[in-house]
């Protein structure tokens, strides 16, 4: 029987199960099929911090969006138009947020009474009319699966385990994507171990054959792929891109990458990427804690290399001391933050955008540095390069804050050429560089560039430019020790300046005001990019005016940012913390700020935004 | 970058380079340690050994902790970092693992290396990343003005122990060999012709070379040492080690080291055994047992008995050895950015 096909401008899927069902794999699949076929997307994994959480619990529930359509979009998704749900945990878990009408693929076979007793179904969900505004295929997923694979030599629970890539193919078929991708991951995968290997692809096609026989699934759906810029694509999550990125630099910069770091959620991935990639040159060492961690990139940093330290909120609360040094002994230096929930360990595994004022403030003494956000997935590869510019031209420590939604989200990147990327390189001081007043030339490590302030890199190994630098204060110009008190008021004010002087080097911000009637203005930083994108369109698409800007620099901001909070009647400012922005903003400029805020863990959702955006345009 | 130093008395210096003396080492800044303090003896040594090296100054980086001991950079004219408390050797890891081409010592005292910081220095050891680490050990907190350190006698009485301090010390040599250590030295600050010898083996050895050097705090802890230095007694205190011979000790040579009945090192008279039964010290052997039995021969309290010199040195590849050999091999591989950044997946649009 041939079904009809439905067009669709965009779809969002929520695969969710037990944390050892395989729902990350399986979400990743789906997005490499549907990045091939062309689509616009993006994606948000969730998952719990325990590894193989109790099974068939609330908390072991982990889940993946995919939002993708035939147009650019900008996050993963309010509402899944699908849900799939592997036990009752997951449906339990996840049917809050999923709108009535939609699709629901359960797994009848998870539906015994004692998996629904452990999350307190009394009765059967399936069998009570609680769905009933929900469009509810009920399949046999797990005894399907294990009925495809009963000609291979497996016990039941390891064809069990392979129900996630008959849901897959489901899935692949029901949005008409190809499966050849899956089938080449899945044999590079299980090379060595062909018994599995047959069986998961007998499962996923498995998948494919029962959307395409079942009675239950009369129509599929079509997403047409999306018209975007010219270019060659890759899907890229935040963590990868900014590993990329400090790849690009170094070798943009021409100086070795220097990676020193502790494995922390969510950061480890950036280790085990850099790991990777030793032939160009980068060296990775994993520390015996957070501080050996940056005290490591320092050293490799005082030596000539780009030194970088990657780790989450935590592990930055004990570099603090270590970062204050990079300040005082003016070297660069990379500390990338993928915040994650806090205070303490916090929710490991969640998003959260509260670590802004630590890496402003977090240090004892005036101890300033540069702190850069990237805005989504891709966006983590511009964040790094920019990252190097700065810390190599300045000198100083930067913050690079992504979060825990950036690094696990993915989207398409249109590959730069390399040549096109900014020419970072670095020029060590080779000679002295002041001369006396008797006409002699002399070597002083705190003699200044004119323009932007920052002090000589000169490292060790050059002849004529030994010198001695540490954390106790230092005289201007000679770098010797000092405690005078004009000294000191001297150098504080120095190092003061010469982060506010980066102001020079970066762009001004842009606003995007399409109408330019726009009365308030929406400010955002980070990884709440795209859901104030997304709530900015609606409400311009039902005719509303608002403005839109947004801060890759959070030290120091743009010079004209003071500029354009005054020039809107009202300014909101939406953050994953309790206000920190608009705090510094509010501190800085004297503006009344309208603070929005939310920290659940969870990136905000466009619709929400949207409503109180609206709220505020409508009390101005 | 590429060359591990692993012989630095023997590389370094071009042929041609003008030979440096004791005073090329000396920097303008005055010396800032208490009169009397024992740091000056070992500057002063430190200074006279290092032309020795043959390495160019520049080639030559100093990294060290908080503490009196901590300034020592800055009275030297080779490169240097004053760094934060107890990280000096996470530092120097980073620039030595990165930069084989110079020589890194790292310079810190008992506060420095044993308490705060004793996390890096036991992984920096077990490593075996190419360092030289000079723990200068007065067994007493100076700088912050004389609370009682990780090795001050149990009992010690200080300004925050006023009843006497409740921790046990540590051995530093000890918990360096129980750390993995492949070169493990003691010294003594006045003694400048043994550390000169002491320095020379640790520049030698290619990894992480610890050397303990008691220093005499004269404000804090005064003559904690003198057991070992008093000319009266040191004859019959301090062992000094000499390998591939007998164990002998004392003025007259009345004293040696034997086994005792449970697998360790034990003093005896001399005259009363048999000249076989005195064990030969010998820094080359693979398993620690040997080198830590002879720490354990020193009273924790007194120092009575306390074995200097050399007590291990093994060779054991170094991390950076290890890890430019991983450079190496990975560079095999072509290092092309526009197809990393490409991956394997792609599409175009
Ligand atoms: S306090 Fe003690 S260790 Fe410090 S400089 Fe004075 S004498 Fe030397």
């Amino acid at each position: 029987m041939a079904k009809e096909t439905v067009q669709l401008d965009r779809v969002i899927i929520r695969f969710a199960g037990d944390s050892g069902d395989g729902m990350q794999l399986t979400g990743d699949q789906f997005t490499s099929e549907t990045a091939r076929f062309g689509n616009d997307l993006s994606t948000l994994p969730d998952f719990p911090a325990e590894i193989r959480a109790p099974a068939g619990t609330l908390p072991g529930v982990s889940a993946f969006q995919l939002h993708f359509a035939d147009h650019d979009i900008m996050t993963p998704g309010d509402a899944p138009n699908v849900l799939v749900a592997m036990n009752p945990a997951a449906l339990k878990a996840n049917i809050g947020d999923v709108p009535r009408g939609a699709d629901i693929i359960v797994n009848t076979d998870e539906f015994t009474s004692r998996a629904m007793t452990k999350v307190g179904y009394e009765q059967s969900p399936l069998e009570d009319d609680s769905l009933e505004s929900y469009n509810v295929h009920p399949i046999a997923l797990t005894s399907l699966t294990v009925e495809a694979l009963k000609e291979f030599d497996l016990t039941k629970k390891e064809a069990e385990r392979s129900k996630n890539m008959f849901s897959l193919g489901l899935l692949c078929w029901l949005y008409d994507r190809n499966i050849e991708g899956t089938e080449t991951f899945l044999k590079e995968k299980f090379a060595k171990k062909p018994e599995i290997l047959g069986a998961n692809l007998a499962a996923l096609h498995a998948g494919w054959n029962y959307g395409e026989t079942t009675e239950d699934f009369s129509v599929r759906y079509e997403v047409k792929p999306a018209k975007l810029t010219h270019g060659k694509y890759r899907n890229i999550s935040g963590n990868l891109a900014l590993a990329l990125g400090l790849v690009a630099a170094s070798q943009r910069a021409g100086i070795p990458l220097y990676l020193g770091s502790y494995p922390i959620t969510p950061a480890s991935d950036l280790l085990h990427e850099l790991s990777r990639h030793k032939e160009f040159g980068v060296r990775s060492f994993q520390a015996e804690d957070e501080i050996a961690a940056i005290g490591a990139a320092i050293g490799a940093s005082y030596g000539g290399s780009l030194g970088v330290t990657t780790t989450s909120g935590p592990g930055v609360a004990l570099k603090s001391e270590a970062i204050g040094l990079g300040v005082a002994i003016e070297i660069p230096l990379i500390v990338i933050d993928v915040q994650r929930g806090g205070p303490s360990t916090g929710l490991p595994t969640k998003t959260e955008q509260a670590d802004l004022l630590q890496a402003m403030f977090g240090r004892n003494g005036e101890a300033p540095v540069a702190i850069i956000a990237p805005q989504s997935p891709a966006d983590c590869f511009d964040a790094a390069l920019e990252a190097t510019r700065i810390a190599t031209t300045y000198r100083t420590p930067v913050f690079l804050l992504s979060d825990g939604y950036l690094a696990n989200g993915s989207e398409p990147w249109n590959i730069p050429d390399v040549d096109s990327l900014p020419d970072l390189t670095v020029e060590f001081t080779t000679e002295p560089n002041w001369t006396n007043e008797d006409g002699s030339k002399e070597f002083m490590p705190f003699a200044r560039d004119p323009e932007t302030l920052a002090r000589p890199w000169a490292i060790p190994g050059t002849p004529g430019l030994e010198h001695r630098i540490g954390g106790i204060e230092k005289a201007d110009i000679t770098g010797h020790i000092s405690y005078n008190p004009e000294n000191h008021d001297k150098m504080v004010r120095l190092r003061q300046a010469k982060i506010d002087g980066i102001a020079d080097s970066i762009p001004n911000l842009k606003v995007d005001d399409p109408s330019g009637e726009a009365k308030v203005l929406v400010l955002g930083w980070g990884s709440t990019y795209g859901p104030i994108g997304a709530a900015c369109r609606r409400i311009r698409r039902e005719g509303g005016q608002i403005a839109q800007a947004h801060l890759r620099h959070l030290n120091p901001f743009p010079k004209n940012l003071g500029e354009v909070l005054a020039s809107y009647d009202k300014v909101i400012v939406p953050e994953m913390n309790l206000g920190q922005l608009a705090l510094l903003l509010r501190g800085k400029f004297l503006v009344d700020i309208e603070s929005y805020t939310q920290v659940s863990g969870m990136p905000f959702k466009a619709a929400q935004l949207e409503e109180a955006i609206k709220e505020v345009i409508a009390n101005v | 970058m590429s060359d591990i130093v692993d012989s630095q008395i023997a590389e370094g210096a071009a042929p041609d380079a003008p030979k440096l003396t004791m005073k090329d080492f000396k920097s303008d800044q005055e010396v800032r340690w208490c009169p009397g303090c024992g740091d000056y003896a070992i500057l002063s040594t430190v200074q006279s050994f290092l032309p020795s090296l043959g390495i160019p100054r520049e080639n030559i980086c100093f990294v060290s902790g908080i503490g009196c001991s901590s300034r020592f950079p800055y009275y030297l004219t080779t490169y240097g970092m004053h760094s934060i408390h107890g990280r000096a050797p996470t530092i120097a890891t980073g620039l030595s693992t990165s930069r084989n081409d110079l020589s890194v010592w790292v310079v810190t005292g008992d506060g420095d290396a044993l308490s705060i910081g004793g996390n890096h220095l036991i992984h920096a050891i077990r490593r075996n990343v190419n360092l030289k680490i000079l723990l200068f050990n007065n067994r007493i907190y100076g700088l912050t003005k004389g609370q009682y350190s990780p090795t001050s006698e149990l009992g010690k009485i200080t300004k925050s122990t006023p009843m006497g301090s409740l921790d046990y010390p540590f051995n530093p040599l000890s918990l360096a060999l129980g750390a993995e250590a492949t070169f493990v030295a003691r010294t003594i600050d006045t003694d400048r012709k043994h550390m000169t010898s002491v320095l020379e083996a640790a520049a030698k050895h290619e990894g992480t070379a610890i050397v303990e050097i008691y220093q005499n705090c004269n404000i804090f802890n005064d003559n904690a040492f003198d057991l070992l230095k008093n000319p009266e007694t040191k004859g019959d205190e301090v062992i000094d080690l000499k390998q591939g011979e007998p164990i002998v000790f004392g003025t007259e040579g009345e004293h040696c080291v034997v086994r005792d009945e449970f697998g360790g090192l034990e003093v005896a008279k001399t005259a009363e055994v048999n000249q076989a039964e005195i064990v030969v010290h010998d820094a080359h052997l693979p398993t620690t047992a040997h080198a830590f039995s002879l720490t354990r021969l020193s009273d924790p309290e007194t120092l009575h008995h306390t074995p200097i010199g050399v007590l291990r040195s093994v060779e054991r590849p170094s991390y950076n050895r290890l890890m430019n050999d991983q450079m190496e091999r990975a560079s095999e591989k072509p290092a092309d950015l526009q197809a990393l950044l490409a991956g394997t997946d792609t599409w175009d649009v």
